[in-house]
């Protein structure tokens, strides 16, 4: 039974921050096909397209038949745990500070033998589920868990590493006005976040959502408008040091491609909230986040970005908003190599039409912000780097991987018209 | 039938004393070994005409670099990057060269140095399958394959830490006798089962000493030897096998296992007729793996083989006379070479204070390159002495 | 005219017998801009940037780079602002004649009123009481509205409701009022605009910018310290930026006050 995680006590200032180490981080690039999937959450190997064999660790070639046509796949998890060790000496700084440190030798149900993290509870000769998560180095690590769920089990501390938990931690959501915040910061809350930062924007305009907010256990709204650099500077010379996740849910939105649009105004608008806010954010939070995340129980662990699946491929009745989230999803891109070395996780979380004023004209399905709030929890406690809500990001997230240019044939078609 | 290494043998075994940390590079340890080697052939370096070379801590020459950088002119020239299995492998190519007319002279060298931080360096570069699938999982290096191997071991036939702590406490005893070797002090079973944990079950006596060291012997015709009144060793037969049992969910056994009949076959004797036996000792369970694949015992039942026996050089199953990794040190790719350049000194009668008395024939084996999960390269040879 | 008139200017302004208030409000990325419903296009929110603050930007010297709308802050309205004056000649702020800059203002103090009701209206009976006191008011003057709103901070400054922002401003009877009977040369107020919060409720919505801009009178809106202003006797400094074709512009708006009416 894993022991349940105490929350941290107060930091002490008189004693030295503990520098960021990270785990292994070279891949080969057959490898980074499993990084591909723990990014995502899934556990896939590569199977033979000839003679179907599952393989592990990743290659270029099949050990069975030689056949070079190796596809990675989704594959059964399930495994039984043949031998155990625990770490007590390392010679990677990462894994010397945490020892001791399990790991073990699954003999998959799909056929390979896998060297893997043991989540504490796993007992040798047992059944075991494996999971593919991302480490501190941002690559792949195969994690064993027990097949039955156990008391506290997302409490073990090799687990813990993997994920980005808000449990003990504390999180700044960063658009008070968007109508997903109140339902993301009460799924977080019921998640185990300590506290809950929300920004606010325009404090001389009405919020509806405020009082809500404001009512919230754990909830202290504060001033913040990512359009203006200075109001993002003070947020973080006030909180910066103990934001351990930072949610960007900020979003401007108006319908229109180019030409529907006679001018620049609300693509510019799109540009400074969905763009250089984030840049904004990263410029201001992003380095002490990145400083801090081997700070104990509530060290730093996860940068979240909410993002239009549009961000992949542009959907035209919003195209210029597409075209900024596009941006955006650029710009995380570099920004999660920039926090690589801290191991500060990037996540996209990307959503299809949400159920607000500017899709309303939009058919179903839509987004609910339940339905945002629990993909985001879930995809911190997965630790994942992208994930995907609702049927519509899914399936236009399936054509992108499937074929980016047939989506864009798909998403384009002018009508039969004259 | 294989076509048998008659004609040729193996003489001048050399050995580079070892250092637990030294600041010269692999080539000054591999010159040192070459020159020891040929120094008591009597032969100056031009007189080689095959060299061969192993060693990981080379970069970025090979044994190419080496022949420009030492002064060689070869014309048969060898890179053997087979680690623990290399000595095996090395006598193995050299002698069909010999016995080819392709060279006539080879000398067989290994060696590495050993810097503060090499160990560490090294295992960053190890294997790709290293790198993607072992590594991340707390980077324990082969300490944690080899436990997890020995971990099943012991499940499996019932081991217990005792039965390692018997082979690791007598090559201490043996390393006493070696003055070149790194460890100094003896070793109780005591302080064995006390030692501080490694990665369960391995502990502190369980790991070899990662330290600076070379090794070198020769390969000629036996004419050649006997025209320049070398003490010889002949090779009865020897086997090589890569990536055996992969099937296998977890190493409990070695590519020896394959290639065991064939051996004894050719050699034309039996287990029982050595007087010595080599294992590659990276780690205690290692050697347990081999006198089983070897044919000294069923498999899984070393522990009690050995619970009967005495494995010092005075016992009635000496075994790793010099020390061996555990003991003696564990100097890289010479890690290869030492149980081999050891049994050439013993059955020729040059062992000094190693020597087991009235030694004549020997079993050396070796194990090679942790890929991913186990070891990939498995060897062995029986040898013989000649003149002495 | 005098050569004495400018040098007892100078006098005056020297010993403070003549003082300068300043009617406006910082330029401040929090300071509230108009709200127009979320389709159509918005005021720009002022925004500063650092160029380089003496630093690898720039070792020896600080600057930024800022973006407004011309209708950020306390600002000048032209008659191009509004689609009733787009036709006139010289209507924007770069053609607008500069003697309009300069010139006599009178304060109409709707403050009690305003305290008290939030959609105070200012009506030509108000401005004719206001008269009986003070004097009419002068042909080509500027009339500003005083209701202290200036002082109001945060959410309260616009007082933004579902149904729109509440605040004091003139009737259409009271603009007309003041320009045909009166002949005034602008309007000005202290809330964000020349209208009252709710003018788009008005016939013809928004009556102060419709008819001010169409006449081809000038606005002033976020004013500050009116309060600071006699009814009459002050001198209104405004000019806006000399921008091509612009219809308005951020502006530093001044008073020159006699000491004995402070």
């Amino acid at each position: 039974m894993t022991d349940p995680l105490s929350p941290p006590p107060k930091k002490n200032p008189q004693v030295r921050t503990v520098s960021p180490t990270r785990p292994p981080e070279a891949r080969s690039r057959a490898a980074l096909g499993l990084s591909a999937a723990a990014a995502e959450g899934r556990f896939a190997l590569q199977h033979c397209d000839e003679c179907g064999k599952v393989q592990y660790p990743p290659r270029d070639a099949c050990s069975g038949c030689l056949s070079t046509e190796l596809r990675w796949k989704d594959t059964d998890a399930k495994g039984t745990l043949l031998a155990e060790t625990t770490i007590h000496t390392s010679t990677k700084l990462y894994f010397r500070e945490r020892t001791p440190w399990r790991t073990g030798s699954v003999q998959l149900d799909a056929g390979p033998v896998i060297i893997c993290h043991l989540h504490g509870d796993c007992v040798r000769n047992g059944r075991v589920d494996i999971i593919n998560r991302l480490d501190r180095s941002g690559q792949a690590v195969l994690l064993a868990l027990p097949s039955q769920r156990s008391p506290h089990m997302e409490d073990d501390p090799q687990l813990r590493a993997m994920t980005s938990d808000p449990k003990h931690r504390r999180i700044l959501i960063t658009d008070a006005r968007n109508p997903n915040t109140s339902e993301i910061a009460r799924a977080l809350s019921d998640a185990g976040a300590s506290m809950i930062f929300v920004g606010l924007s325009e404090t001389w305009r009405p919020s509806p959502t405020l009082d809500a907010l404001s009512a919230m256990d754990k909830v202290d709204v504060l001033p913040l408008d990512v359009t203006d650099t200075h109001s993002v500077q003070k947020l973080a010379g006030a909180i910066g040091g103990k934001t351990d996740i930072l949610i960007n849910n900020a979003r401007f939105l108006r319908p229109g491609g180019v030409l529907a649009r006679s001018d620049t105004s609300f693509a510019k608008e799109e540009m400074e909230v969905n763009y250089f806010g984030l840049m904004r954010l990263a410029q201001s939070f992003g380095p002490v986040m990145a400083s801090r995340t081997a700070d104990g129980v509530n060290a730093s662990v996860a940068w979240v970005n909410i993002l239009s699946v549009h961000a992949l491929s542009s959907q035209p009745e919003f195209g210029c908003f597409s075209a900024s989230n596009a941006a955006a999803r650029s710009l995380s891109q570099s920004l999660r190599a920039e926090f690589r070395a801290s191991g500060l996780r990037v996540m996209n979380l990307y959503c299809g039409p949400t159920e607000d004023e500017w899709y309303q004209p939009l058919p179903p399905p839509k987004v609910t912000p339940q339905a945002v709030a629990r993909t985001l929890v879930t995809g911190l406690q997965n630790g994942l780097e992208e994930t995907y809500c609702g049927d519509v990001a899914k399936d236009v997230f399936e054509r992108f991987r499937d074929n980016p240019l047939i989506l864009e044939r798909e998403t384009t078609l002018a009508g039969d018209g004259a | 039938m294989r076509q048998s290494y008659d004609g040729v043998v193996l003489c001048a075994p050399f050995t580079t004393a070892y250092q637990r940390y030294s600041i010269e590079t692999a080539h000054w340890w591999i010159a040192r070994a070459l020159k020891g080697s040929l120094d008591l052939a009597g032969l100056r370096p031009s007189e080689i005409d095959g060299f061969t070379v192993s060693s990981f801590t080379l970069f970025p020459d090979t044994a190419v670099g080496l022949t420009q950088h030492l002064g060689l002119s070869p014309r048969w020239l060898d890179h053997i990057p087979m680690g623990g299995a290399s000595g095996v492998v090395a006598l193995r190519r050299a002698t069909r060269a010999v016995q080819s007319g392709d060279a006539d002279i080879v000398a067989c060298v290994a060696g590495d140095t050993n810097h503060i931080d090499s160990f560490r360096l090294m295992l960053s570069s190890f294997s790709r399958f290293a790198s993607d699938a072992s590594y991340p999982y707390g980077y324990g290096g082969p300490n944690a394959n080899f436990a997890l191997l020995t971990d099943r071991y012991m499940q499996e036939f019932g081991a217990t830490r005792e039965d390692f702590g018997k082979i690791c406490v007598a090559q201490r005893q043996n390393a006493l006798s070696n003055p070149g070797a790194v460890m100094k002090k003896p070793l109780t079973l005591e302080q064995y089962l006390a030692a501080k944990p490694i990665s369960d079950p391995i502990a502190l006596f369980d790991c070899v000493m990662p330290c600076a060291g070379s090794e070198a012997f020769l390969v000629m015709s036996e004419e050649e030897a006997a025209k320049r009144a070398l003490p010889y060793a002949r090779i009865s037969g020897a086997i090589e096998r890569h990536n055996a049992h992969a099937e296998d969910p977890i190493q409990l056994r070695g590519g020896w296992s394959v290639d065991i009949d064939e051996l004894w076959d050719m050699a034309g004797c039996a287990p029982v007729d050595m007087d010595l036996v080599q294992t590659y000792d990276d780690y205690p369970v290692i050697s347990a793996m081999q006198i089983e694949d070897l044919g000294f015992c069923p498999k899984g039942e070393a522990p009690s083989f050995l619970r009967d026996k005495d494995m010092t050089i005075k016992g009635d199953f000496p075994h790793n006379t010099s020390g061996g990794q555990l003991s003696a040190g564990q100097a890289g790719a010479a890690g290869g070479f030492i149980g081999l350049v050891e049994a050439i000194r013993q059955v020729t009668g040059q062992a000094g204070p190693t020597q087991v008395a009235g030694a004549s024939s020997a079993l050396v084996s070796g194990f090679g390159m942790i890929n991913y999960d186990r070891g990939v390269c498995s060897a062995a040879a029986v040898i013989t002495g000649g003149a002495r | 005219m005098s050569e004495t008139i400018l040098s007892d200017l100078a006098k005056a302004l020297g010993d403070q017998s003549i003082k300068v208030i300043d009617l406006t409000h910082t330029l401040d990325p929090d300071f509230p801009v108009i709200i127009l419903p979320p389709e159509f296009n918005q005021c720009a929110r002022f925004r500063m940037e650092e160029i380089s603050a003496y630093d690898h930007r720039g070792p020896a010297w600080k600057w930024h780079n800022i973006t407004l709308s011309e209708h950020t802050g306390t600002h000048f309205d032209a008659p191009a602002h509004w689609i009733s004056g787009r036709d006139l000649p010289n209507n924007s702020v770069d053609t607008i004649n500069p003697a309009n800059f300069v010139g006599p203002v009178m304060v109409i103090d709707c403050s009690e009123g305003s305290a008290t009701n939030e959609d105070f209206e200012l009506t030509p009976e108000l401005i004719l009481a206001w008269e009986e006191e003070h004097g009419e008011i002068p042909k080509d003057s500027w009339v500003l509205m005083r209701t202290d709103w200036s002082k109001k901070t945060g959410a309260d400054y616009l007082n933004m409701r579902d149904d729109g922002p509440h605040s004091p401003g003139p009737t259409p009877d009271a603009i007309r009022f003041l320009i045909h009977e009166r002949n005034i040369r602008g309007f000005g107020t202290e809330t964000v605009g020349t209208d009252a919060g709710q003018g788009s409720h008005y016939t013809p919505p928004y009556p102060a910018h419709f008819y001010l801009h169409g006449a081809g009178k000038f606005g002033l809106q976020c004013l500050a310290n009116l309060d600071l202003l006699p009814p009459r006797g002050a001198i209104l400094l405004a000019a806006p930026l000399k921008i091509k074709d612009g219809t308005g512009s951020p502006l530093r708006v001044m008073a020159l006050v006699q000491g004995n009416d402070i």
